[in-house]
């Protein structure tokens, strides 16, 4: 994925990324609908999450190693 | 051919929910409301061909589309459900169009009103909590592993060292840990309600010190002063070994419930 898209925004809001999540796919009242994320799919945002928190954390962080993202 | 989003759902009442500047939603649309039974949901209509439950699953395991439509949904529902005033719908709930939501309102309308008027004029806060591994109690320049007797072999020393450090990071931890439970029960004491989302694992957070505890209160408005000056308080008390981060206000995304529907939902 192409980290330098993600960066200016996180800058900012990287921090709440992963409250947000806590609360929005757990949280919310649910009203029986037709088409609502089943329990599977809440699993596959969080594998989602961890590439996506990968690829954050390694910008946020430049300890780890500074290969990765292009300049 | 468009799918209903489901963001908030409100009271109908003086104020209109969306505000007329509201952003952007899950698929750039702009928020509008769909009325029945006194209530008011807030809703967005999406392209089929992105939100059927085969497309939604494709973009759920695209990070970029996920945070980009997390992001949107929790902008619109700010925007409406600020003061206690809507209750956020769990993200990913897509109707066939408005008619259904119309129809759902009214079936639910009794259970909306009571979940409603659990959150009317509260908010919720978030309140973490990390073991500081920076400051360990000062245990690290304690000295007392230097003039131990180090026996007849000179390893024997070193293995003492390293076991009384291994044992002195537990202990840190487990103290710490009883030290996270007091702040959770402090602060629930404040709240109407309170529950614990779990612990956010290092790789989620950056953050290399382990997180003991996540936890989400819901106070009254009355009490956000009171709340705020408790959590200063407690950092004062608890740190700088426990360190305390206060995240809020939240809609009451952990607090919204129907009271039949709970418990099936989990």
């Amino acid at each position: 994925m192409t980290t330098e898209e993600l960066a200016p925004e996180l800058r900012q809001r990287d921090v709440a990324l992963v409250d947000l999540l806590d609360r929005l796919l757990a949280g919310g009242v649910v009203i029986a609908g037709e088409i609502t994320l089943s329990i599977a799919d809440i699993d596959l945002v969080r594998i989602s999450l961890r590439a996506l928190i990968a690829s954050v954390s390694s910008l946020v962080d430049p300890g780890g190693s500074d290969g990765g993202a292009a300049p | 051919m468009t799918y209903t989003w489901l963001y908030a759902v409100a009271p109908a009442g003086p104020e209109p929910s969306p505000p007329k500047g509201a952003p952007g939603g899950v698929a750039d649309e702009h928020p509008r409301t769909v009325a029945a039974a006194d209530l008011l949901a807030v809703v967005g209509s999406v392209p089929d061909a992105d939100f059927d439950s085969d497309a939604l699953q494709r973009h759920l395991g695209d990070p970029q589309w996920l945070e980009r439509a997390v992001r949107a949904h929790h902008r619109v529902v700010s925007a409406t459900a600020t003061g206690g005033r809507a209750l956020p719908v769990r993200f990913g709930t897509v109707y066939r169009d408005d008619d259904r939501v119309r129809a759902l309102l009214a079936a639910h309308a009794d259970d909306i009103r009571a979940a409603l008027s659990d959150i009317a004029d509260r908010t919720e806060w978030g309140v973490k909590a990390y073991l500081d591994r920076a400051h360990p109690d000062g245990a690290d320049d304690a000295g007392s592993g230097a003039d131990r007797p180090a026996g007849d072999r000179p390893g024997t020393a070193y293995l003492l060292r390293r076991r009384t450090a291994r044992d002195r990071a537990e202990h840190a931890l487990t103290d710490a840990a009883g030290q996270a439970r007091q702040v959770h029960l402090a602060l629930s004491g404040l709240a109407d309600r309170s529950t614990e989302h779990p612990p956010q694992p290092t790789e989620a957070t950056g953050v290399r010190d382990p997180m003991l505890l996540n936890g989400a209160y819901l106070v009254h408005r009355s009490r956000a002063a009171e709340f705020a000056r408790t959590v200063e308080a407690l950092r004062a008390r608890h740190g700088p070994a426990l360190r305390l981060e206060l995240t809020g206000p939240w809609p009451p995304y952990s607090f919204a419930a129907l009271p039949t529907a709970g418990d099936g939902a989990r």
